[in-house]
């Protein structure tokens, strides 16, 4: 008998979660170093900030408007990290072939899962940073936030993530293509943000297209950072003018909970069709497309 | 991740005697809506042996190679790889094969070197007294010739690079059985001789099972200790080359010539034909040569065979 085979099943687990982080951590330097990878990290901040930059003039309820996108766009990158970050990372290895190599090799779907989790994460605080920190000096800092409203932040990113990565995930695993992962993410989050009181508050919309926003995690996690960030007078402009911290608290817990309880299923039946000849025909598939 | 849960199962037939049965397949059927892919494929692979799976695009090559690396379901059919149904292979069963995988463009912003290493940490609980798991990285790289292009992003590589590292991570966790779908595709002349040694030492050094695609019958005839011809969804014919063309056809072609003039003549025992040939011409005859039917004779016989209809005929030989 082999002495080694042994071992116990969840100490190969934990082992391949650890190789996951290591990847995950490889991966994300390689995004850092990747010239395509900063560019769009830049264009889409330089964006951000041209539009703090045009509202700084404009005051809503006594507060600046800049000051009040800066922690709307933060919460929406949240969200965008998580959903369209998982939903590409995971249509993209399907469609290259990544995902095959994990399912080729023992507890490769361990580390591959975890590395990309890690992944996302770090490319989702990343990016936060770089907008958080060329924004304040914009919007002339944040004078009422203190350590706890920071860690309030770090509660809100984290709920966020939860509720957003099992998301993109599940679409991702379903998708035919990168692409069309693409504009099945894309395009709907860019309406959900549209309605979601991001870049103005979203008092000023129809009450119905309000309770639409209220669904998704996107009001919900601008609404949070506001929430940390944002003087106390403030509050004016939000619905019932209120943070609805546990409202906040429960509607991304739900997200959360939703998406943990499809996701191990659906990326269990993803994971099961890969085989040399589905890529295969995925590929033939992209080279006519001419991508 | 609950992804990962298959682990719990008891380890399954671990026997590693001399003469152990790698592969057993009984009775493979798959069928694709109201097609039959795979129709009864019968055949075995013994510990060490180089299998190569010849076969029309579109026999059923691949889905065979996939039902056994467990990444496909079947129809019907007993299948054994290492004591084990691939459908319930666990990561116990996994760490023992390697899969040699057409790459495409993953990875591409891993260093060659780097990435190897890090497939190869996944088998590092799976080593054996035997069998130390993974590979020495750098030991592996030389074997495929990528010693030069360790430190080279992926995304560099020419494509006959990429595919030896496909090879190269197949092999990293030391696998007892190595499966290799057209694994040489696209190899220049001194790769392909490389690859055609690295696969020989392979079975004699390591007792690797081997099991292989191609469409390069020169190749199938170097490296098989037995090849199988897979048509119209069922093996019709199993044995070393030189087996399989006495069986398709017992003649050899005999060529000479004698005072300027050229001569063929077939017959079933050409070295006897030849005894007399000389007998009677002793040395008037030249340009003498035996041919028997070649593994390229051998194989479009046989799926020539089966095409026109006589399936039941071949499969009976």
């Amino acid at each position: 008998m082999r002495a080694t085979a042994q071992a116990a099943p969840g100490s190969l687990v934990i082992a391949a979660s650890r190789l996951g982080v290591v990847r995950g951590l490889v991966e994300f330097r390689q995004t850092l170093l990747s010239p395509a990878e900063l560019f769009w990290t830049l264009f889409i901040n330089v964006a951000y900030i041209l539009v703090l930059f045009f509202q700084r003039g404009h005051s809503v309820e006594g507060s600046s408007l800049a000051l009040l996108t800066l922690p709307s766009i933060l919460g929406m990158s949240v969200a965008f990290g998580g959903a369209q970050g998982a939903t590409s990372i995971l249509a993209t290895h399907r469609e290259d072939g990544t995902l095959l190599r994990a399912k080729a090799i023992p507890n490769g779907m361990t580390g591959y899962l975890v590395a990309q989790l890690v992944v996302t994460s770090l490319t989702t605080v990343f990016g936060i940073v770089v907008v958080l920190i060329p924004g304040l000096f914009l919007v002339g800092g944040i004078p009422s936030a203190g350590v706890g409203d920071w860690l309030s932040i770090v509660g809100v990113l984290a709920l966020g993530l939860l509720a957003t990565l099992p998301l993109g995930m599940i679409i991702g695993s379903s998708v035919k293509s990168a692409a069309s992962g693409f504009g099945l993410t894309f395009l709907p989050m860019c309406g959900i943000v549209a309605i979601s009181g991001i870049f103005y508050p979203i008092t000023a919309l129809a009450g119905w297209l309000q309770a639409i926003a209220q669904v998704f995690p996107v009001y919900w996690l601008g609404l949070g950072m506001r929430a940390a960030l944002l003087p106390d007078a403030a509050v004016a402009a939000e619905i019932g003018e209120s943070w609805r911290q546990v409202q906040m608290i429960g509607v991304l817990s739900v997200w959360s909970i939703v998406g943990l309880v499809i996701a191990p299923s659906v990326l269990r039946r993803m994971a099961r069709k890969e085989s040399g000849s589905v890529m295969e025909a995925r590929r033939e598939r992209a080279l006519h497309r001419g991508y | 991740m609950t992804v990962m849960r298959e682990l719990g199962e008891p380890a399954q037939n671990a026997a590693a005697d001399g003469n152990e049965t790698v592969i057993a397949v009984r009775g493979l059927r798959m069928r694709y809506g109201s097609a039959d892919v795979l129709r009864g494929v019968e055949f075995t692979a013994r510990r060490g042996e180089v299998l190569v799976l010849l076969g029309p695009n579109g026999a059923g090559k691949t889905t065979t190679i996939e039902i056994l690396e467990g990444f496909r379901g079947r129809s019907a059919g007993e299948v054994t790889v290492l004591g084990v149904d691939p459908a319930k292979g666990d990561e116990r069963w996994r760490a023992r094969l390697g899969v040699v995988l057409q790459s495409w463009r993953d990875h591409h912003k891993w260093r060659v070197r780097e990435l190897l290493h890090h497939l190869g940490r996944y088998y590092r609980p799976y080593a054996t007294p035997g069998r130390p798991r993974p590979y020495d990285v750098d030991e592996l790289l030389e074997k495929v010739g990528l010693t030069e292009q360790a430190g080279q992003r992926l995304s560099t590589l020419s494509g006959g690079q990429r595919r030896r590292l496909d090879v190269a991570i197949g092999l990293v966790g030391r696998p007892e059985l190595l499966f290799m779908d057209e694994p040489a595709a696209g190899f220049d002349p001194k790769a392909r001789r490389d690859f055609h040694d690295l696969v020989h030492g392979l079975s004699d050094l390591e007792d690797t099972t081997i099991l292989l695609t191609t469409h390069d019958l020169d190749e199938a005839e170097k490296l098989a200790d037995r090849i199988l011809i897979l048509a119209g969804g069922r093996i019709v014919a199993d044995g070393s080359a030189d087996h399989l063309a006495r069986q398709v056809s017992a003649e050899a072609e005999v060529r000479w010539s004698r005072a300027g003039e050229h001569f063929v003549h077939s017959t079933a025992d050409a070295t006897r034909f030849v005894r007399e040939l000389f007998a009677q011409y002793g040395e008037d005859v030249a340009d003498l040569e035996i041919r028997r039917a070649t593994l390229e004779d051998t194989y479009m016989a046989l799926v020539h065979r089966h095409e026109s209809g006589h399936a039941e005929e071949v499969a009976s030989l």
